[in-house]
């Protein structure tokens, strides 16, 4: 098991390797240099060719990769110069925030989703089944935002119960203890997410309700409770471990638009702003990010599952 | 001579009847097989049913109902629904209906034509990838992993801020990225394939690589593919919608539904909730209808779950 850990180690490194490559290349293509970013809009074509030759935007973009990852490497990500900040020091301002907003959904969705899961495989086919499977069947087909603008039309506007903006503190303790802010935030991810994980949950619940062994333990006498908690969690908990370490890029895009929406400030927000001040540092960084979370993410995934799935370690 | 032993003689012999009485029906093939499993599943007829429905509505809508979207009319600026605007108007005196209409064009246009791409282009590396084995199979499948580990949303943005969006950009965009899923379920199909011997037999009869993979594998493998089409499409939607709602979409007059939601947003304490919910229910409804079908074809088209 130490060897395939250390091979999926090996592999995702060199994934990694491509992938940065690839991203590198490509907003390379898009936004040679901040020349026009710095000189103003007006700088004639000298001038630019001095900037670039000056600050080593005219060698070959291998040599620009390579020297990118060496300072990435030390921690130095660039510099924004629409911000006019490192870009280091402005992820640093904001991702504890984001990765609260995304920690609690997750840690949420599972709580809720995996229990949800299993009485609707349980109690298949009867109206509780339905209502829930009609739920996050329409919750699953509904873009991140519009369920964000529905929560915050009946339960900020209508009903004045949270606020529909996001926590506006600048600290993260401010933001952990603000839930009349933040509940509405939290409850897009989550109901977002409960939406798939559900679904997974409960087929995998019937598929594992149909094995002989449940039917060995229901002969046995075991009460119900101890059939469904000692033998069925473990063995449909197993796919789920695939799904959140899958899911944990897909929080960090979906903080995109959700802290978009609620105007948070997180790694979200920090995005879209680069955005649209076309502010190539910030890009670069925030993609390589989410691409190391992918990898991660996937590396995470498949590592899990094996410990957790003896018939994978052993065969 | 009659035989002893059953009391009485044998009922003719019929060969229509199977040994216990039932009939034996036409013959079927596998495609008239899953077509009617699928035609059975209910929710699968509801989703094409609302999937025809948008087809009709955004590309006949418009030739039946003129509503305005083209020019500025602001005397009837956020008009709630009533006489001669069936929907509202939005902040520029645009009918809403006809604004929606429009938006169902781009959205089902950029979906099915990525979808395409996307099929197209995943179905042959896959089945390249699986057939070649070695080497060259492993470097194709590290190229999807690297390209998986691409964030696709922001990769999506970030280029399309660069070059503007038009049907065919983001068309283009959202295929070269969601190209990775068809090729692995095709790749893996043709894993299972290749040791079948019907390849065999067509290898030993001078099959071309490329006639395998056209005439043999391919078509096999369409269930897999045809299932992953409609989840394509689904999100294809869900990301042109993303994109206009973060302003990087098409723009004006091309709006988008995710435009469309983006510049209601603006106003939903003002009260004008027919900038924001129809459009939002149509998304809602057209994702949710290729997610019906999606489900469904997959269910039709697993042999294990056939209720015969």
């Amino acid at each position: 098991m130490i060897g395939y850990i250390v091979r999926r180690i090996g592999v995702s490194i060199l994934i990694l390797f491509g992938v940065s490559l690839f991203i590198f290349a490509l907003l390379h293509a898009i936004y040679p240099s901040p020349a026009i970013d710095v000189l103003g809009a007006r700088a004639n074509g000298a001038l630019i060719k001095a900037f670039n030759k000056q600050n080593g935007f005219d060698d070959p973009w291998l040599v620009q990769y390579g020297r990118y990852i060496g300072n990435l490497l030390r921690g130095n990500l660039g510099y924004s110069y629409k911000l006019n900040q490192s870009v280091t020091s402005l992820i640093n301002e904001v991702w504890a925030r984001s990765a609260w907003l995304s920690g609690v959904s997750l840690v949420l969705s599972v709580v809720i989703a995996i229990p949800l899961g299993v009485y609707q495989a349980v109690r298949r086919n009867t109206i509780g089944d339905y209502v829930a499977t009609g739920v996050a069947f329409s919750v699953y087909a509904m873009p991140v935002f519009f369920l964000g603008l529905i929560l915050i039309q009946i339960f900020a506007l209508d009903l004045h119960w949270f606020s529909f903006e996001g926590s506006q503190s600048t600290s993260v303790v401010g933001v952990i203890g603000d839930w009349h802010a933040m509940t509405l935030p939290v409850a897009t991810l989550t109901l977002l997410t409960i939406a798939s994980f559900s679904r997974y949950m409960r087929s995998t619940s019937m598929d594992v309700l149909a094995q002989d062994y449940i039917k060995v333990a229901r002969a046995k006498g075991l009460p119900e409770r101890l059939v469904l908690l000692r033998h069925l969690l473990r063995n449909a908990c197993l796919p789920m471990v695939t799904l959140i370490g899958l899911s944990i890029p897909n929080l960090l895009a979906g903080n995109l638009i959700t802290e978009t929406l609620f105007n948070f400030r997180g790694l979200g927000l920090l995005f879209y702003t680069a955005l649209q001040n076309v502010d190539y540092n910030v890009l670069l960084a925030y993609t390589l990010i989410g691409a190391l979370l992918t990898i991660i993410g996937n590396l995470v995934a498949d590592i899990a599952l094996t410990v957790a799935d003896p018939r994978i370690r052993l065969s | 001579m009659q035989m002893t032993g059953g009391g009485g003689s044998l009922p003719p012999l019929d060969i229509t009847r199977a040994p216990e009485g039932g009939e034996i029906g036409p013959v079927q093939s596998g495609w008239r097989l899953a077509l009617r499993e699928f035609a059975r599943n209910k929710l699968a007829v509801v989703g094409a049913a609302i999937l025809l429905f948008f087809v009709i509505f955004s590309f006949v809508g418009p030739v039946l109902y003129h509503g305005n979207y083209l020019t500025s009319n602001l005397l009837a600026v956020n008009e709630p629904p009533g006489a001669g605007y069936p929907l509202g108007t939005n902040n520029q005196g645009y009918d809403e209906l006809a604004l929606i209409m429009k938006g169902g064009q781009v959205a089902l246009e950029v979906g099915f034509f990525s979808a395409l791409v996307a099929i197209v282009w995943g179905a042959l590396w896959g089945a390249v990838s699986g057939l070649a084995g070695g080497v060259v199979d492993a470097i194709m499948m590290r190229v999807v992993d690297v390209f998986l580990s691409v964030p696709f949303l922001f990769i999506v943005l970030i280029v399309a801020v660069k070059y503007g969006a038009s049907v065919l950009n983001l068309s283009l965009l959202i295929g070269a990225f969601s190209w990775l899923v068809p090729a692995r379920l095709v790749r893996g199909e043709v894993l299972t394939l290749r040791v079948r011997d019907f390849v065999s037999a067509a290898r030993v009869a001078g099959a071309s690589r490329t006639r395998l993979i056209g005439r043999h594998l391919l078509p096999n493998a369409l269930g897999v593919v045809i299932v992953n089409v409609t989840f394509q499409v689904a999100d294809a939607i869900l990301a042109i919608a993303f994109l206009g709602f973060l302003g990087f979409g098409l723009q004006w007059p091309n709006e988008d539904w995710g435009d469309l939601l983006s510049s209601g947003v603006s106003y939903i304490q003002d009260g004008y909730w027919w900038q924001v919910y129809p459009v939002g229910a149509c998304i809602v409804l057209v994702v949710m209808a290729c997610n019906l079908i999606g489900d469904a074809a997959r269910d039709s088209l697993d042999v294990r779950l056939r209720s015969r």
